[in-house]
């Protein structure tokens, strides 16, 4: 058997036509790149849309004239209907999970900075990648579809000629179903109320092909992990991103296709007259199933059956979510602390363990739903178990602070907020994830508040802290220091302003997915709080634009950077910047240190790159228990 | 090359080696290195390795659809059987010969004969097609006795199912057909060690195609 | 920079803190005779998870007041990987306090929800629809008249399908608010016709889906007279937010003879006593 003696580092060599570089780039920065500016353009979609909802809360039947033009049917006159707000309040959820958070985090940053740090000249299979992106981004447009098929009359008719559990043009964004899109509501069709067409096909043909998209990627980002480290990159050398990075990408590849299996499901009862979800004897809108062409028979079917494969994607899905932004965090915590991580294996332990129990604890979204009150509270106390994992990662980020010398740059700030929000937003896990006390806090704005302060800022602020900290690596230039701590001031406060509110609202039992609060009298004494809460989401909101400025501005006036400019130590680093197309010129670099060597005692700099041949670290010193 | 940026040259060395070598001590890495990065084989070890991975997603898409088949069946008051068609076990036997020949055509390659490597994966990719049409003649009888995906759970779920299977499936002969035109066009006829790896990578799926559809079919006509 | 992030950080603490303690905004009193069980462990939680989060932010703040970078050459951090010691220790303690909180937690719902409503208990059928509620009373025979989807007909007002050729339905009601006794173990027994609605009753402490194609059974005691708001906590549709309803909670003087009173006067008596007992909102 003959085998090839050699084969050559540039496995392809960089493009020089403007669309293979930038546009069907195989090159997984350029990819990375791709994925980044689809979240930022989501995000805007998605930050669009909760400032709507937040209107809407407060200032109900005001005159909005610029809705008036936009959506003449949803908005009539410019206030929004119900069912206008609730398809926000869907789009926006949606949208900012998959299309925001599920995408920059892990496609966008994990991207770029996964092959580089570990040493390796692409991911393993780069057209799997490119792939992969465009896939997510072929989503994206389905989902923007749902706005104008659902908004326009005219365009909706056109929907219809595909049959008619496609027509649209109810006046909505999109579907009225919540992220969740619990079935029947979302499975019987234009039956059930406005969106329920063509808006709420298109969002289950999204999320499928999101799945797809999203399992390429899962694939790739674990065999390249697993094949492609170079000479002396071990795994505990990793920088904890990697491992980040690593079980996110498993948790992608179980959990989406089970998300995949039940929309194939639920787009299936919905178009084939299938009953997977449609339990039978429904009578909706005076129409009893089976005697209508609208709503054909239906028997037998479960409606729990969709929660359970939702939530068993669901759950590990805000792991998805956040991982990343908690390697990221160490990362830079690390490197601008000028310290060590503190126990480094144990974050890779509590990485892990919070990955393993994401996977059985997706019963604490269904606590009220109807299922068995025994597998309640197995859910409920393995619920709590993943705190631990969590407190440990809390202690060990403090850890590191301890005994530092911080440099208070932007992408630290950023990082010192998202320890401080993900602590904010994870404690309030262990009030609903016991089952006695979710009986009062399920769906009311506690859990809204909690999975914002979690989610849509902790992990958020850690894809701030990404971007401030690779920002200099991959565009060559710093951004601006001083817009992006007016940045960090503002977003902080107005974050926390916006949402711990909403935790005595819950308390108070505000029920989310309420388009308004006006008709009961028990919610009368929160009108100064929803006010107050608006008032600060206007706030923040508004400052997302100095950030957006500032990006673009940096991009082209910022100040040069070196290829080093934090002084930090893995190998992102060591390439020059921006990195050349095979990201080390030719030469893979071999490692020879764990990832955050900082002030080592008796080495000339407070720092040790991974590279650095020469110096030797003892391992002894920090083996066990602190210094001597 | 780039040019490198080195914080330091060298540091006092002090002694090491203490401890457990794996996983590590704290951040400070294990002594290991890692692989040798220009070993072909180890590179090619990613077709190996992605299959794998791959194979571990698709379970989980076709256990999430079992386990949605067995809560519609426990307890549905719905449910009416449908009647096996005959022609799946003709379907099952397709498909399990052609493992055996895929089997044959991977290790003709691993001896270096290139000739009976293309041979068997032809005739495998024909079994493959055999199998895809046995299924659909399945479906026309079932179609004909009026037995539509929207009849009843057992019905929608066989539909689904083989229609998910078959997908995989297809897929699996598009990369059949993928490997036996590479090795039609390649100039050099040796093979390499890339080369083994993309066989070795789909002969793992074809195979796992085979036991998925083995345990489908006992799933649809076994269970309930 | 760090002594303004930690200050920022205290203060933001401090109010956080402060909007829970200063119970400007909290829970409507209790009036389930669960209510307080509830109560009680959620201020243990919310002492444990308190204390946690004050811990955690004060500490943070800490180290970023405490330890800035100085700018002056040769002064490095602490260089330490950490400390197996204290791993362990904060793994194990962090693993108690959370596992007793989880075990502490299911006290209430183990009384709720592991056993089936006490005999003697008043039995409601709740149907819940795009978007009302419907109550449906057993009438003087405390037996269910049949009913049947197919016999649904909104435009007749025949909410729930129920048979008028079965001479159990004769006495039933079904009325748009919920009726019940105090003090008395109560029976729900939730149906849906549509989509999944949740029942939400504030002061009751407890919230269950229905769910169409099940029947869930709950239980729970009342113990105070009143009338309150019921909510749909469940994404229905459009007007989700529209599905209120109310509870009436009657002392025994006068559910007893509301429960024998026929059909027609049965409706007219809840009326008048709806207007009588005002809303309490909390
Ligand atoms: C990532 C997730 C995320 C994010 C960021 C947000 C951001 C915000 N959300 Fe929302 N929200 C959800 C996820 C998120 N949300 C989900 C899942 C739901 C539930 C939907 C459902 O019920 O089905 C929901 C529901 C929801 C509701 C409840 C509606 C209801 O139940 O009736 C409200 C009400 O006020 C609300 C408000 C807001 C506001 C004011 C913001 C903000 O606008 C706050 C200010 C914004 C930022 C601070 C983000 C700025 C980010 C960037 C600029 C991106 C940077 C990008 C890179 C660096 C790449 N959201
Ligand atoms: C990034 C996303 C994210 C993360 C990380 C989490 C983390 C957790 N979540 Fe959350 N959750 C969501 C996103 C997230 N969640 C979303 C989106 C929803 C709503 C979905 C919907 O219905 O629309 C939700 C809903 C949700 C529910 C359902 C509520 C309901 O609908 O009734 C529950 C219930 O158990 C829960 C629990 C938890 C728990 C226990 C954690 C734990 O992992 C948290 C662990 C963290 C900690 C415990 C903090 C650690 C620090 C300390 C403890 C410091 C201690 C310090 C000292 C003692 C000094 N979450
Ligand atoms: Cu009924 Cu919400
Ligand atoms: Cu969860």
């Amino acid at each position: 058997m003959s085998v090839e003696t050699h084969e050559e580092v540039h496995r392809h060599p960089a493009p020089t036509g403007f669309i293979r570089k930038y546009i069907f780039s195989l090159d997984h920065k350029v990819i990375g790149i791709q994925y980044i500016i689809l979240a930022l353009v989501a995000v805007l979609v998605g930050m669009t849309m909760s400032l709507l909802m937040r209107m809407n809360l407060s200032w109900p039947g005001t005159h909005w004239p610029i809705l008036a033009t936009l959506f003449p049917t949803g908005a009539p006159a410019g206030v929004m209907n119900p069912d206008f707000y609730l398809s926000l309040v869907t789009m926006h959820g949606t949208i900012m999970v998959f299309f925001v958070l599920t995408t920059a985090p892990q496609g966008g940053f994990g991207n770029y900075f996964l092959p580089i740090q570990i040493g390796a000249e692409d991911m393993a299979f780069p057209v799997l990648n490119m792939m992969s992106f465009w896939i997510t981004l072929l989503g994206f447009v389905v989902i923007l579809l749902a706005i104008v098929v659902e908004g326009n009359v005219r365009i909706g008719e056109w929907f219809a000629a595909l049959g008619p559990s496609f027509a649209g043009g109810s006046g909505t964004v999109g579907p009225i179903g919540g992220w969740t899109g619990y079935a029947p509501l979302s499975a019987i069709g234009k039956i059930a109320g406005p969106g329920q067409g063509a808006g709420m096909n298109l969002w289950v043909i999204s999320i499928a092909i999101f799945c797809v998209g999203s399992l390429l990627g899962a694939l790739n980002f674990i065999t390249t992990l697993l094949n492609m480290r170079t000479k002396g990159m071990s795994l505990m050398r990793m920088p904890l991103t990697c491992w980040a990075w690593f079980t996110t990408a498993v948790l992608a590849l179980l959990s989406f296709p089970v998300l995949l299996g039940g929309g194939i499901l639920l787009l299936l009862d919905r178009i084939a007259g299938t009953s997977f979800f449609i339990p039978g004897g429904l009578y909706v809108s005076g129409v009893l199933s089976g005697t209508n062409p609208n709503f054909p028979l239906h028997t037998g079917g479960s409606p729990i059956l969709w929660q359970h494969l939702f939530w068993f994607f669901g759950h590990p899905e805000v792991y998805i979510a956040i991982l990343p932004g908690m390697g990221a965090t160490s990362h830079i915590l690390a490197t601008f602390a000028r310290k060590p991580v503190f126990g480094y294996r144990a974050m890779v332990f509590a990485i892990f363990a919070i990955g393993l129990l994401g996977f059985f604890v997706w019963g604490h979204h269904m606590f009220i739903s109807g299922m068995s009150p025994y597998s309640a509270i197995a859910f409920s106390v393995l619920t709590l178990s993943i705190g631990v994992p969590s407190a440990v990662k809390t202690f060990n980020w403090i850890g590191t602070l301890w005994g530092a010398r911080i440099r208070f740059t932007t992408p630290m700030l950023f990082a010192i907020g998202f320890v401080s929000l993900f602590v904010a937003g994870g404690i309030t896990g262990l009030i609903l994830g016991q089952s006695s006390l979710d009986l009062a806090m399920h769906d009311t704005y506690i859990v809204t508040a909690h999975f914002h302060l979690v989610m849509g800022v902790a992990s958020i602020f850690g894809m701030f802290a990404a971007i401030y900290f690779w920002f200099p690596k991959m565009f060559g230039r710093l951004m601006s220091e001083s817009l992006g701590k007016f940045h960090f001031w503002i977003t902080f406060i107005g974050v926390y302003s916006i949402f711990v509110p909403m935790h005595v609202m819950g308390l108070v039992g505000m029920p989310r997915r309420f388009s308004t609060f006006a008709e009961y009298g028990f919610l009368t004494k929160l009108h100064p709080l929803v006010l107050f809460v608006s008032i600060a989401a206007i706030m923040t909101i508004a400052v997302q634009f100095v950030f957006y400025f500032n990006l673009i501005w940096s991009l082209f006036k910022g100040q040069r950077a070196s290829d080093n400019p934090w002084e930090a130590t893995t190998l992102e680093w060591s390439t020059s910047t921006p990195p050349p197309h095979d990201n080390f010129a030719g030469v893979l670099p071999t490692v020879y240190h764990g990832p955050y060597e900082f002030a080592v005692p008796g080495a000339p700099n407070d720092f040790i790159m991974q590279t650095d041949a020469g110096a030797e670290v003892t391992s002894g010193n920090g083996h066990d228990g602190h210094k001597h | 090359m780039a040019t490198m940026v080195t914080s330091t040259k060298t540091v006092t060395k002090k002694s090491t080696g203490e401890g457990s070598k794996f996983p590590g001590p704290n951040g400070n890495g294990s002594k290991r290195n890692g692989h040798d990065f220009f070993d072909p084989e180890s590179r090619a070890n990613r077709y190996r390795i992605g299959m794998w991975v791959a194979l571990a997603s698709i379970t989980m898409l076709f256990t999430a659809l079992s386990s949605a088949y067995i809560v519609r069946a426990g307890g549905a008051s719905d449910w009416v059987s449908i009647a096996m068609p005959r022609v799946l076990l003709f379907s099952t036997a397709l498909i399990l010969i052609s493992s055996v020949t895929l089997e044959v055509s991977r290790r003709s390659l691993k001896d270096s004969s290139l000739d009976g490597y293309g041979r068997w994966l032809l005739l495998t990719m024909l079994l493959g097609l055999g199998f895809l049409a046995s299924q659909l003649v399945a479906w026309r009888q079932l179609a004909r006795q009026g037995v539509y995906l929207s009849s009843n759970p057992h019905s929608s779920f066989f539909y689904l199912l083989t229609a998910a299977h078959a997908v995989h499936l297809a897929g699996g002969l598009l990369a059949l057909i993928f490997l036996w035109v590479r090795s039609r066009l390649a100039t050099e006829r040796k093979v390499t060690a890339r080369g083994q790896a993309a066989a070795d990578a789909v002969t793992i799926y074809w195979h796992f195609m085979d036991a998925l559809w083995i345990y489908l079919f006992l799933l649809l006509f076994l269970w309930r | 920079m760090g002594r303004a992030l930690a200050v920022i950080i205290w203060i933001i603490t401090a109010l956080s803190v402060l909007m829970f303690v200063s119970k400007k905004w909290w829970f409507p009193a209790t009036i389930s005779e669960h209510g307080p069980a509830l109560d009680r462990q959620f201020m243990i939680t919310i002492l444990v998870v308190g204390v946690s989060f004050g811990a955690a932010q004060i500490g943070l703040g800490w180290m970023v007041w405490k330890y800035r970078d100085t700018g002056k050459a040769g002064d490095r951090g602490l260089y330490t990987h950490g400390s197996n010691r204290l791993e362990v220790l904060w793994t194990v303690i962090t693993a108690v306090v959370f596992i007793s909180l989880a075990i502490m937690g299911q006290t209430v719902w183990a009384s709720l929800r592991l056993h089936d409503a006490p005999p003697g208990s008043y039995s409601v059928e709740v149907v819940a629809q795009q978007f009302q509620w419907n109550f449906h009373y057993a009438g003087k025979d405390n037996v269910f008249g049949r009913t049947d989807p197919k016999l649904i007909d909104d435009g007749a007002l025949n909410f729930i399908g129920l048979d008028e050729s079965d001479p159990n339905e004769k006495d039933d009601a079904v009325l748009a608010s919920l009726v019940i006794p105090v003090n008395r173990p109560v029976e729900l027994r939730l149906r849906s016709k549509d989509v999944i609605h949740s029942f939400w009753v504030p002061p009751l402490r407890f919230k269950q889906d229905l769910v169409p194609g099940m029947e869930i059974k709950v239980h729970f005691t009342a113990t105070k007279v009143g009338q309150y708001e019921l909510a749909c906590a469940e994404l229905c549709g459009q007007n989700h937010f529209k599905m209120r309803g109310f509870m009436l909670v009657l002392p025994d003087n006068e559910f007893e003879p509301l429960k024998a009173l026929p059909q027609a006067q049965f409706q007219e008596q809840v009326k008048s006593l709806l207007a009588k007992y005002p809303i309490i909102i909390d």
